[in-house]
């Protein structure tokens, strides 16, 4: 039985995208599959007795080294700021290629502390700053230096000990192009060096805190338990800065989507489930529900979904439980039908993400084809015709070509980017200047006037021709050849609309991240946790693939 | 040192300033960081060239022919350059393209290139006496090295080299003769051995 890849104008809707959750292709798992054989080490720990100072860890393999160079900081506390126009912060980091001399960590640590307004070299990879959540940090130093264990409870509602506000890769602020080492076997799938960042942080902090209990009393302190490490991640706070990646990097986007669906498909086409295959589902999928009942937040709009998302998954069960014949050939196809009958959004992508978990045949093919060679199919082929372009059109794009952009609601909102911290920000045209100098991210907007400026071309014109008069519409051009190889390249909602949520784009990328318990904090900014119940280093070498379904918190 | 990242997005952000549309600014950004790749100063003639673009006007070149010469002032390097990639596939039968005076030529030059990826031929691009031959868009052999800004090539002409061997017959031979040293006489009994022997390939 051959089973069709899911409707892009089904699976690309903003709140589709936006009830997304990690998988097994989620790109923290995958690295921590990748490097798991790596050789861990922490090469330098010079801090004080406050925890101010600076450490190196690293990854070693053959001939090849990353090391993460840590700078610790004193923070005066009103200039703690999770912003992105905070400038100082409670650490900076900075990932190295290879082992980094005196020389360089001199170097390195007057720049990494002033983040975007400093400058990195070519050897460095990625760079990050992150705060202290200073109510659980200050409480695990308290308690261990007492020699007693912190409080669970408190630390299950925080999740980490520090929080992350950006992390910079890919050429920002002299960092290392990709090109230099995108033929890396190890560094295949996106954001590889920024998950590892992120992993050495982690256990970065755990280091801190061990090290501060320790000097504020030698005799008596105790070490965090490694049972209440593991259960502890980074925190992340996530604004704006996200959501234009997924526009810009359409082939990219394709690629992370495409990766996904291939699997459900795949997945679905299986005719006949081991019986431990099914078993494993069942448990990954009823270990889950912890991760479920411990994800706090504020957030109405989230809380709704959690709830809707528990009640939906309740009723999986018990129908996977009590109705569900599991002999039946292509089960997991069965089951994929069901949810789109019986369940809503968040549930499906969910169980989505769930029926990744027993197949590592079905999916680790595919995690080395999530990155993308993006200048391949930046030329726009001209001498396609007229008529071709308008049948992409109206092929891929007729929920985008049946909004009436005449209507205020549809053109209520402008992407900018702020001139004090280069960052993408969304406001209102109609209340606020600056839409002269919009980004170009209305792609639907654009798409639909594109439609229209050639529905007064001949047929039989090349693009070339078009495009002679029309370059203001070059952009959108690109894009309408891009969707025609890559199907779930493009957004199908209006990004520009009164109803927009934007954190369903942010949400969207976390996702393929492997962030959990997303907790708004508004329509624009999230905080979310990494690496929450994941194996630390010295346990890389034999750990649980499912690590994601047996945290405690 | 910048990254060709950040030689990209601003090369386009500064485009869209000077007041080009995005996909233009788009194409400008990719162009200096393939220029500055290179070896070739784009940053500094991009730079030189907004500022003049402030005070001066330049000619749009929308359509392409053998011979392109100015109405009134120099062509625009940006959009005689798009016009030239987006028709390269109906110019490539010309042999030769001459333009007369394009400002900033450097600016032209990785439209040029990125034809000859396209059309799969490489090009000679001459600004006045300076020589640049365009391989496909992956190497640019060039008599000109200087780190300095052009504001203009008074000729401009792009010469369709046709895909052809740059050795004679007789020295492939001669190199296919060495090459031959490193085969091994097959034996008779390998022969009789080998895949498909035996079987008629008459059926």
């Amino acid at each position: 039985m051959e089973v069709e890849l899911r409707n892009p104008n089904v699976v690309m809707k903003l709140s589709r995208l936006g009830s997304f959750h990690q998988s097994k292709l989620s790109f923290l798992r995958s690295f921590l599959k990748e490097f798991k054989d790596w050789e861990y080490k922490r090469d330098l720990f010079e801090l004080n007795e406050f925890g101010y100072g600076t450490a190196v860890y690293s990854f070693k393999k053959d001939f090849r080294v990353y090391s993460l160079v840590c700078f610790a900081n004193e923070l005066n506390e009103k200039e703690r700021s999770d912003r992105v126009i905070a400038t100082k912060w409670d650490a900076a980091f900075v990932l190295y290629d290879g082992v980094p001399s005196k020389k360089d960590i001199d170097r390195l640590k007057k720049e990494v502390p002033k983040q975007e307004v400093g400058r990195l070299s070519y050897k460095e990879l990625t760079l990050s700053r992150a705060n202290k959540s200073v109510r659980a940090f200050d409480h695990v130093v308290k308690r261990l230096s007492e020699g007693n264990q912190p409080d669970i409870d408190l630390l299950s509602k925080v999740g980490y000990l520090y929080r992350t506000t950006a992390v910079y890769g890919s050429g920002k602020f002299g960092l290392a192009d990709r090109f230099r080492i995108k033929n890396r076997k190890e560094i295949y799938g996106p954001f590889r060096l920024e998950m590892m960042l992120v992993y050495f942080v982690r256990q970065f902090t755990f280091d801190q805190v061990n090290h501060v209990a320790k000097h504020k009393n030698p005799r008596k302190s105790v070490s965090l338990d490694i049972e209440i490490c593991r259960n502890l991640g980074i925190g992340n706070s996530t604004g704006l800065g996200m959501a234009p990646f997924i526009v810009n990097h359409p082939t990219l986007l394709n690629n992370w989507i495409y990766a996904r669906e291939t699997a459900l498909k795949n997945i679905r086409e299986i005719k006949d489930v081991k019986l431990e295959d099914k078993e494993l589902f069942k448990i990954c999928l009823k270990k889950s529900i912890k991760n479920i009942t411990s994800w706090n937040t504020d957030s109405e709009f989230q809380q709704r979904k959690i709830k809707s998302l528990l009640k939906d998954l309740n009723k999986f069960i018990q129908f996977i439980d009590n109705e569900f014949d599991f002999s039946k050939t292509f089960p997991f196809n069965g089951i994929y039908l069901w949810t789109e009958e019986n369940l809503g959004e968040e549930c499906i992508e969910y169980i989505v993400s769930m029926m990744m978990e027993p197949f590592d045949h079905v999916v680790n093919p595919l995690i080395n084809q999530m990155s993308s060679e993006e200048e391949k199919y930046f030329n726009i082929p001209t001498d396609r015709t007229v008529e071709e372009l308008r049948e992409i059109l109206e092929k891929k794009y007729p929920e985008i070509l049946k909004i009436d952009f005449s209507k205020k609601e549809n053109n209520q909102n402008f992407w900018f980017i702020s001139k004090n911290k280069e960052e993408p920000r969304l406001a209102d045209r109609f209340e606020e200047k600056g839409s002269d100098l919009e980004q170009p991210l209305a792609i639907a907007r654009d798409i639909k006037k594109l439609y229209e400026a050639l529905s007064i071309f001949k047929n039989s014109s090349t693009i070339d021709k078009f495009l002679a008069n029309n370059n203001n519409l070059r952009h959108v051009v690109r894009r309408a050849f891009i969707i025609e190889k890559f199907p779930y390249s493009e957004i199908q909602d209006n990004t520009i609309g009164q109803s927009i949520i934007p954190i369903d784009m942010l949400r969207l990328k976390l996702s393929f991240f492997g962030a959990l318990k997303f907790d708004p904090r508004s329509d624009k900014w999230l905080r979310i946790c990494m690496f929450q119940g994941a194996p630390l280093p010295q346990e890389l070498k034999n750990y649980d693939a499912h690590w994601v379904y047996n945290s405690l918190n | 040192m910048k990254s060709l990242s950040e030689i990209d997005t601003t090369s386009k952000r500064a485009s869209k300033a000077a007041g080009y549309s995005w996909g233009i600014s788009e194409e400008v950004g990719k162009n200096i960081r393939l220029l500055e790749m290179f070896g070739l100063p784009g940053v500094k003639n991009l730079n030189d060239f907004y500022k003049k673009k402030k005070e001066q006007q330049f000619e749009n070149l929308n359509l392409i022919s053998k011979d392109n010469k100015i109405a009134k002032s120099e062509f625009c390097p940006i959009i005689a350059g798009t016009s030239f990639l987006d028709q390269i596939k109906s110019l490539e039968n010309l042999n030769e393209i001459k333009f007369e005076k394009i400002a900033y030529p450097l600016l032209f030059l990785p439209f040029v290139s990125r034809a000859s990826e396209v059309i799969g031929k490489r090009l000679l691009l001459k600004l006045d006496e300076k020589e640049f031959l365009l391989n496909f868009n992956n190497n640019i052999y060039a008599n000109f090295l200087k780190n300095e800004i052009i504001k203009i090539a008074n000729v401009v002409l792009i010469k369709f080299l046709e895909n052809s061997d740059s050795f004679s017959e007789k020295e492939w031979n001669e190199i296919y003769k060495i090459s031959e040293d490193t085969f091994v006489e097959e034996s008779d009994s390998s022969m009789e051995k080998g895949a498909g022997a035996g079987l008629t390939d008459n059926d």
